[in-house]
């Protein structure tokens, strides 16, 4: 972690009333990082199709918090529409699609 | 080959893999580091250059401007080739001809409440779907999740149990149409500096005179609305063919 404030010092440090002490930033990123693996293996381990997609959803969520943690916030917007909205949608239409043929 | 062989085939590949995984792990630089000038000069320089204070679609729509262009016909060729695959199994099947009855309000048993809450998010999904793909100059946002939001809208319209009202408002030749405007939009965009004696996709409109607002950074906007109608189009046009096949084509067939 301490490499990340090593490379952050070539930026020019801007402090707002809403910045985030560094510290309280790297116990954040790997409280996130351990909630992306643990929603990682859950959606792994959801076996049933529909509900995996729910789970994927609930994961791209995670990620998206990750991108937030990690001041990536143009990925976070991204990660929201595509990862947590447009894949999960896509999956259940398919799903529906392919049950109703059996 | 038994269980067991496998099983140990298995486990020394395992063992390999990890190997190098773990060789491939000493040799990575240290967290957070960066080495290269180029995103520093970036944020040193880009504001001033184009008066875009979100930076990214700064890199985006201009410094990177042509890799986006070549992204963007991705998204749209991939949609073509989704919307015609499922098109052409449509037309396998609808001979017995799917009757459009009952696929009104109600048709996917949903009910008041249920209608209710996904209606009630139709317009604020517009708005900031809207705002979004508008502010790519002076936020985080752009055309690419602006689009994604703005076809939530009518996905919503859908999930209320409106499959007809959501064709009604999204037949398909316009969306083709304005998928094929906003992508070939960007691309004009480009043509356009070129036809001003300028290299393609030079920023050639004015940037306004200050940093950050709405109205400053010349083609970064123009550039991040043509994506997002793109975007928006291809999507409403995947989940509208994806709908179709679901709810239509299968009607009749059994």
């Amino acid at each position: 972690m301490t490499g990340a404030l090593a490379a952050a010092s070539h930026v020019a440090a801007i402090t707002t009333p809403f910045s985030v002490p560094p510290a309280l930033m790297d116990t954040l990123q790997v409280v996130i990082l351990v909630l992306v693996a643990a929603g990682a293996t859950m959606v792994v381990l959801t076996r049933q199709p529909a509900r995996q997609a729910i789970a994927l959803s609930a994961y791209g969520l995670l990620l998206a918090l990750m991108f937030l943690a990690f001041q990536a916030p143009d990925v976070t917007l991204s990660e929201l529409t595509v990862g947590a909205v447009a894949l999960p949608l896509l999956l259940m239409l398919t799903l529906a699609k392919v049950r109703k043929r059996e | 080959m038994t269980a067991v062989q496998r099983r140990w085939l298995f486990l020394a590949g395992m063992a390999i893999l990890a190997g190098f995984y773990l060789w491939g792990l000493t040799e990575l630089p240290g967290f957070g580091n960066y080495p290269g000038p180029y995103g520093f000069v970036i944020n040193r320089i880009a504001v001033a250059q184009t008066n875009a204070t979100g930076v990214v679609s700064a890199v985006n729509f201009e410094y990177r401007g042509f890799d986006t262009v070549g992204e963007e016909f991705i998204l749209f060729i991939a949609a073509i080739g989704v919307a015609t695959v499922l098109r052409q199994l449509r037309n396998e099947r609808t001979h017995e001809s799917a009757g459009h009855e009952g696929l009104g309000a109600g048709s996917a048993e949903t009910t008041d409440a249920v209608r209710l809450a996904t209606l009630v998010f139709v317009g604020p999904a517009v708005l900031v779907g809207w705002f979004l793909g508008s502010h790519a100059q002076t936020s985080p946002s752009g055309g690419f999740q602006g689009g994604v939001v703005l076809a939530t809208a009518f996905v919503l319209i859908y999930l209320a149990g409106e499959f007809l009202v959501f064709r009604r408002f999204s037949p398909i030749d316009l969306v083709d149409s304005v998928g094929a405007v906003g992508a070939g939009g960007f691309a004009a965009v480009g043509i356009t500096a070129v036809a001003l004696g300028l290299p393609y996709l030079t920023n050639f409109l004015g940037l306004g005179t200050v940093p950050g607002a709405v109205s400053s950074s010349g083609t970064i906007a123009l550039i991040s609305f043509f994506v997002g109608i793109e975007v928006a189009a291809a999507f409403v046009l995947i989940v509208g063919e994806l709908l179709e096949q679901t709810l239509l084509v299968q009607r009749g067939g059994r």
